[in-house]
């Protein structure tokens, strides 16, 4: 009972942290038609300016926000200068993207040096509470909290604002949208800086959660991240963060029960769904 | 709106070559002509979906040649397009506000919640009154027929308050029991007036009874320019359309 709890937590958990990386990344495939291979680096930004903003100021809502805050002004540089110009090629996409994940992580050692840093989970979040002999690891807890507080607000967002009804009917038809008189360019800018904030959201989260922060470290989620958005349906962000839980949970379960197989089993959901539902559990991409 | 000597070519074919077309403000002008004669190819010169190889296209008394898409669109352009082009997941009434919401220039307050603009909601529901879809506002556009999608695009059309509608073949792939009520759209518009409005349509007998003036395109030129009755009784048309060659003689 207790090992099933924890690895429920762990698998929730590690769920919303690749959902706060794929729910970026649907959108701006479903929206602009971007594969996007730099959310990793973005990922790893938003954990190294958390740490540093923790070691300056001791708090920890200061290092979410300046995490934020650097995920959100990269995001912006490379939306304006990088991505733009290659809208609509998906070779030049894949090369540029990747380009600047390389160079991100790079830049990351420039400034904060090769080695891995640690990330202290802060006092208050830390230890874990004990409820009928079940382990209640707090800061789990704290990730599981913030995952569903953004996908309450990305929901909120989407079905209840202007933005949101732009952006849906703009995943189903980008002309069409143009045709009614909005300035595309200008949403694509807003959509591209929100899965950039809420990458950096996720890389800060994940770094007490992990001990230390590592120039590479956003590669894994955003491979995760980029299985659960195939799963999910591209464009959809209920499907990413169905299909988050989903791999988060059963690679938990898999790490403990057949660690072999756990990335495998990853991939065969993938295969699996994509064979019954080519375009994914929620795919609304023709 | 006026074109000068617009032209487009496509890999050394010219679909519009050399048109000179004047509509003046509240006209109601029908663009006839065999299939790839070049009308819709016309239409996205005039929205700005393409760009001319050559000539100009000038709106209001701007020159707007260079002109986006949107932009054309914000200055009062609305177009429809051949094929139905409505949000197949959204629902119909959405649909109509995400136009209304477009117009109303309070696009880019964008974090505001869409309760706090009931009277977007009410416009947007007027509208489907206008072109009879009310009853299916809440229905997602996918479930809509044929005609009825159409019928909600012209109600999109509508929201924008353009003062230039470009209307392509709106009953084209429509069952025959649905185009009365197209018609019947369409003629409510003209009659509201205060609009230009720019038809393509292959039905004569829609064209004739709506029209101020027809032009008959034929490989991409001007062929022809007059009242619906010059146009049934120019040789010219007639050769045209009945398969005949027409020679550039001129
Ligand atoms: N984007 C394009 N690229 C190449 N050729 C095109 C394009 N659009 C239209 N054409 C050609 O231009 C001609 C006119 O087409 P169109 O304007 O659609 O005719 P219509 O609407 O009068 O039936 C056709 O020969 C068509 O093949
Ligand atoms: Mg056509």
């Amino acid at each position: 009972m207790d090992i099933v709890v924890n690895l429920l937590l762990n698998g929730l958990a590690t769920g919303m942290l690749i959902f706060l990386l794929a729910a970026g990344l649907t959108l701006i495939f479903g929206l602009m038609d971007v594969l996007n291979f730099s959310h990793g680096g973005l990922f790893a930004w938003g954990a190294y300016a958390g740490v540093w903003m923790f070691a300056l100021t001791g708090s920890f809502l200061a290092s979410i926000a300046g995490a934020v805050i650097a995920g959100v002004v990269i995001g912006y540089i490379m939306e304006r200068w990088i991505i733009r110009p290659v809208y609509g090629n998906h070779l030049q996409q894949i090369l540029v993207t990747m380009g600047v994940m390389l160079v991100l992580g790079e830049l990351l050692k420039v400034f904060w040096g090769p080695n891995t840093i640690n990330a202290p989970v802060p006092s208050y979040l830390s230890g874990s509470w004990q409820i009928g002999g079940v382990i209640l690891i707090k800061y789990r807890l704290f990730i599981i909290i913030v995952g569903l507080i953004v996908y309450l607000a990305l929901h909120f967002l989407l079905n209840r604002t202007k933005l949101g009804l732009v952006v849906r009917a703009g995943v189903m038809n980008k002309e069409m949208i143009q045709a009614l008189g909005y300035n595309i360019k200008r949403i694509f800018t807003l959509v591209f800086v929100l899965g950039a904030g809420m990458a950096a959201l996720g890389g800060v989260l994940f770094a007490p959660y992990s001990g230390a922060v590592f120039s590479e470290m956003g590669l894994q989620f955003a491979i995760l991240a980029f299985i659960v958005v195939v799963i999910g349906g591209m464009g959809s962000v209920k499907g990413s963060a169905l299909a988050s839980l989903l791999v988060g949970l059963s690679g938990a379960f898999m790490a403990y029960y057949l660690p072999d197989l756990s990335l495998a089993v990853n991939m065969l959901l993938m295969v699996f769904v994509l064979l019954v539902k080519p375009s994914g559990l929620f795919g609304i991409k023709g | 709106m006026e074109t000068r000597d617009l032209t487009v070519v496509f890999g050394g074919h010219a679909a519009v070559n050399g048109v000179d077309l004047t509509v003046p403000r509240n006209h109601f002008q029908s663009i006839i002509g065999p299939n790839g004669a070049g009308k819709t190819t016309l239409f996205n010169l005039i929205s700005g979906q393409l760009r001319p190889s050559k000539g100009s296209i000038l709106f209001k008394g701007t020159d707007i040649t260079r002109l986006s898409p949107p932009l054309r669109t914000r200055m009062g352009m609305g177009r429809s397009f051949q094929i139905t082009n409505v949000f197949p997941n959204l629902t119909v009434l959405e649909n109509v506000r995400l136009a209304v919401q477009s117009r109303s220039g309070v696009r880019y307050n964008f974090f505001s919640a869409l309760s706090r603009f009931d009277w977007m909601r009410e416009e947007a529901f007027s509208l489907l009154e206008t072109v009879m879809l009310d009853k299916k506002s809440d229905s997602p556009a996918k479930s809509l027929a044929h005609g009825e999608q159409r019928k909600l695009e012209i109600a999109m059309l509508l929201a924008l308050k353009s003062d230039l509608l470009l209307f392509d073949e709106p009953t084209a792939g429509i069952s025959v029991e649905e185009v009365p009520a197209i018609l019947d759209v369409i003629r409510r518009i003209k009659a509201e007036g205060g609009r230009t409005i720019l038809l393509i349509e292959h039905k004569m007998e829609m064209v004739l009874d709506l029209s101020d003036s027809v032009t008959v395109l034929f490989n991409g030129k001007f062929l022809a320019n007059g009242s619906p009755k010059e146009i049934m009784d120019n040789e010219l048309v007639q050769s045209a359309y009945l398969g005949g060659h027409y020679d550039d003689a001129s």
